[in-house]
């Protein structure tokens, strides 16, 4: 099966029953997206299909074949982090960081399609769990990257 | 820092007499001076907390583990400060506990819980960084032969005044790392920080932000296969059988093995294959008596020890509380009751292990690397020179990565020492992690207040009865103190860093102590959720039945309680206290003392349909006598409030048929970004000889706060957790 992540080409031998999730941390060897619960509800693993967000614990790496697949890996332009990722420095959101690649991801998804988010607009879009709770520096994060585009 | 010789730093004490003029704390001696120890890329150790490479780049070392409490950047904050180096080039190593084994605990304490990574190493890790610093100007002075007086130190730049010279840390750490560290070291005035005390970025965001940070879930070796593990469901339950050739012949399964008494484990390939075999691995568990227990069956154990004539007394006062409460002119009483909750942390608990017959190293993230290392030696069976621990950053920990028996860590090393010479990493899916916690201990709480003539509080009887985890987890403190847990007693204990912030004329708070087979763990904050809870909530009840405001009945009792008083104060100021809410919106207000820090908190919420609540606003004061970071102080405050908002709202592990029924975020909820309150931060160190956590204090206070605004939006008094179990959302 192939697969297109972060601009390159994969070619993996698996299961087509493997979650991406799986897919992308195990065969391709990308571990910055994480295993939070497997069943959709942390969003942990959060990536962009075909620049959508969507939770790849829950996609059949069979779905995702012929996709454009980005992970946190690959959010960055080279050298040049994106605006969600420097905003997440200039703001120091992360604290542990687990959760944080699919935050960013859900973030830099919401931003594409609604580049000036209010904070309803957040409340309904990023639905990410994050024991740690950084939200307060989540939302103001948020808002300076919009401030930044 | 894998390559560190294994050999201490030999004294030489040289006399400043010998040197002529109280000159030196030490002196070069080559070639016969004393070896240098080294750290892994060979730059040369100062002091056990201060290496420096020659390009003048400052390695910290650290040993609390990081789990998003941003300790590892407080403690390098007090480092550099002492020892007056270039906070842009400040580089973190962490010595593994075999490495501090072998220098006879050259680094102290490795444990990270209780609010204690800062509080408690404070002062040696400051002396560290200050005696570095007298170590590498004494070198520079040596040098240009001048005295280490005239001499002074900046941002890694040693400069004597008189003639302008000037060096850097790295060019002289070889020859400071070869001088006797000073005993006398003075450390600085706080007043005068300008790094410690400062609101500075973390030092550990970089890796956060674009996938790189490895955590233990991530560790990758050569030749690594994988596991996936389950214990019986049942606490104490063991396994009968299994069949393993059912699933040997899946693809990528290499090995289906028992794990102690408890468990099976599939090795495989990837974790994906080896969970896919597990779930279709048949095993007969032999579940034993403990298949009979329901979370009903525990209530009513609880229940009866609420009147139950033994109990540990943890806090009494004045004369017979109970013959002060039957004399007094009003009585009131409530029962109130604290859930089992899990930690479910982001990252579920693994391990990866490398076993031979000659060295066993695991890598993983544990709170406790030394209690890690005690672990793997006892299930390893080799000699302590031949295991190590290596900590990874943790995806949060919150108390649930500590040392507890028969845990990951144990699980991690039996599977690998049954795969010799090949590393695995053993990860436990969010099912497993939800199904064997270390849980939030139960506890049921019965309060009786008798009021005078004139409303005052006269007495004030606080049975617990409930779970001790001392008892499962440090069965010798309980010992020593004739089978008490004084940790039940967290925020309303006699004396100490918990201590009960009132004075009450006749007190008792004891605790019935009533275990369960369901293993208890340290929970952030601990027992103070549920005793804030109790005391908090009740205080209120007291203070309506007195016909009296709240904040002010609270404050007779706290004339000997200035600094709780203080940050009450503070909070009440902040949210308006004594002018009336806006229409729609109730108050609530909580405080406690704990973890040697004093902590309030006052809300604002709206209630709908009777069941709706919102929580708009939160104002959180503490005082923890010093603060090292206040940015970071701001982060945990409000991240507290999630995790004990969350817990509030949402969060119960239920015990049917012995085992714990939640296996999911599904049915153990956790806030999103939606429900967060905007929480502000009162930060008021008034300084003194103790030095109070951060991490843990404020999560005690937003649940009672908010549980007395609902009473006041509705009329109704809530006394047990979550509110989710009364038809109450959060929104």
């Amino acid at each position: 099966m192939r697969l297109t992540i972060n601009g390159k080409s994969h070619e993996v031998d698996v299961d087509p029953t493997t979650p991406l999730l799986w897919v992308i941390r195990e065969q391709v060897g990308l571990t910055g997206t994480k295993y939070g619960c497997g069943v959709a509800q942390c969003g942990a693993c959060t990536v962009h299909m075909n620049g959508l967000p969507v939770r790849s614990c829950s996609i059949p790496v069979s779905a995702a074949s012929g996709a454009k697949i980005t992970t946190i890996e690959g959010l960055a332009s080279g050298k040049v982090l994106h605006k969600v990722q420097k905003a997440w420095i200039d703001h120091d959101v992360p604290q542990c960081g687990y959760c944080q690649s699919g935050m960013i991801m859900a973030v830099a998804a919401l931003l594409r399609t609604n580049p000036k988010p209010s904070d309803a607009d957040i409340d309904a879009a990023i639905t990410n769990i994050c024991r740690c709770g950084t939200f307060q520096q989540v939302r103001e994060a948020i808002h300076a990257a919009a401030k930044a585009a | 820092m894998t390559a560190m010789p294994k050999f201490t730093r030999r004294s030489f004490l040289v006399s400043s007499a010998a040197l002529g003029g109280g000159l030196a704390l030490g002196l070069r001696l080559p070639p016969f001076g004393p070896a240098v120890v080294r750290a892994a890329d060979g730059s040369p150790e100062i002091t056990v907390w201060v290496a420096i490479r020659p390009d003048n780049t400052t390695l910290i070392r650290a040993v609390r583990a990081e789990m998003g409490q941003g300790t590892i950047t407080g403690l390098a904050q007090l480092i550099a400060e002492e020892l007056d180096c270039d906070w842009s080039k400040v580089e973190i190593e962490y010595p593994t506990p075999g490495q501090s084994v072998a220098r006879k605990r050259a680094w102290g304490e490795f444990s990270t819980g209780g609010s204690r990574g800062v509080r408690q190493s404070n002062e040696y890790v400051r002396k560290g960084g200050a005696a570095a610093r007298m170590m590498l100007v004494q070198a520079a002075a040596n040098e240009w032969k001048v005295p280490a007086s005239e001499c002074t130190a900046s941002a890694s730049v040693i400069t004597h005044k008189p003639s302008g010279r000037k060096t850097t840390y790295g060019k002289v750490a070889e020859a400071a790392a070869r001088l006797e560290q000073p005993k006398d070291v003075p450390l600085k005035d706080p007043k005068t920080w300008k790094i410690a005390g400062k609101p500075l970025k973390r030092l550990d965001t970089a890796g956060k932000v674009n996938g790189t940070m490895m955590y233990g879930i991530d560790v990758k070796l050569p030749g690594m296969l994988n596991a996936a593990v389950k214990d019986c469901p049942v606490f104490g339950g063991k396994v009968k059988s299994f069949d393993a050739a059912r699933v040997s012949g899946m693809r990528g399964v290499k090995k289906v093995v028992q794990v102690g008494d408890s468990a099976v484990a599939v090795v495989a390939d990837t974790w994906w294959q080896a969970k896919t075999a597990l779930e279709q691995l048949p095993v007969v568990w032999d579940e034993g008596e403990n298949a009979k227990v329901s979370s009903a069956s525990i209530a009513e154990i609880l229940k009866a020890g609420l009147d139950a004539e033994q109990a540990f007394v943890g806090n009494q006062a004045g004369g017979d509380v109970k013959a002060a409460l039957a004399g007094a002119a009003k009585r009131i009483e409530a029962v109130y009751a604290y859930p089992f909750q899990n930690h479910a942390c982001m990252e579920p608990m693994n391990a990866t292990v490398r076993y031979t017959p000659d060295k066993c190293e695991l890598w993983g993230p544990t709170q406790n690397g030394e209690g890690a290392f005690a672990q793997v030696l006892e299930a390893s069976g080799l000699a302590a020179d031949k295991v190590d621990v290596h900590n990874v950053m943790l995806g949060g920990g919150f108390g649930r990565r500590g040392t507890y028996p028969d845990d990951y860590v144990r699980q991690a090393v039996l599977i690998a020492k049954q795969m010799p010479g090949t590393p695995v990493k053993m990860i436990w899916s969010r099912e497993e992690d939800m199904a064997h916690g270390r849980y939030h201990p139960v506890m049921q709480c019965k309060l009786v207040g008798g009021l005078d003539a004139s409303g005052n509080l006269a007495a004030l009887h606080m049975r617990l009865s409930g779970q001790s985890i001392l008892a499962e987890v440090r069965p010798e403190v309980v010992q020593a103190q004739k089978g008490r847990d004084p940790l039940s007693f967290q925020g309303v204990f006699e004396s100490g860093e918990h201590s009960f912030s009132y004075t009450v004329p006749n007190l008792l708070i004891d605790h019935a102590m009533r275990n369960t087979h369901v293993p208890p763990g340290f929970w952030r904050g601990v027992n103070i959720n549920q005793n804030a809870v109790f005391i908090e909530c009740f205080m209120d009840e007291l203070a309506e039945a007195a016909g009296q405001d709240a904040l002010e009945f609270r404050r007779k009792l706290m004339a000997k309680h200035p600094r709780n008083l203080g940050v009450l104060n503070a909070v009440a100021e902040r949210i308006g206290w004594s002018k009336p809410a806006p229409s729609g919106v109730y108050r609530g207000l909580a405080h406690l003392h704990c973890f040697d820090s004093f902590v309030a908190a006052a809300c604002e919420i709206s209630v709908k349909d009777g069941n709706k609540v919102k929580v708009h606003r939160i104002v959180a004061a503490t005082d923890p006598g010093y603060a090292v970071n206040p940015a970071q102080i701001e982060r945990q405050v409000a991240g507290s409030f999630v995790y004990g908002l969350s817990a509030l709202f949402f969060q119960e592990c239920t015990v049917k048929d012995g085992r714990i029924e939640q296996t999911n975020f599904h049915q153990y909820n956790s806030m999103r970004i939606a429900q967060m309150p905007k929480v502000e931060t009162i930060l008021m160190p008034t300084g003194g000889t103790v030095w109070g956590g951060i991490g843990e204090p404020t999560i005690c206070v937003a649940a009672p706060a908010v549980l007395n605004a609902f009473y006041r939006a509705t009329g109704k008094r809530i006394r047990s957790v979550p509110l989710k179990n009364h038809g109450i959302e959060l929104v």
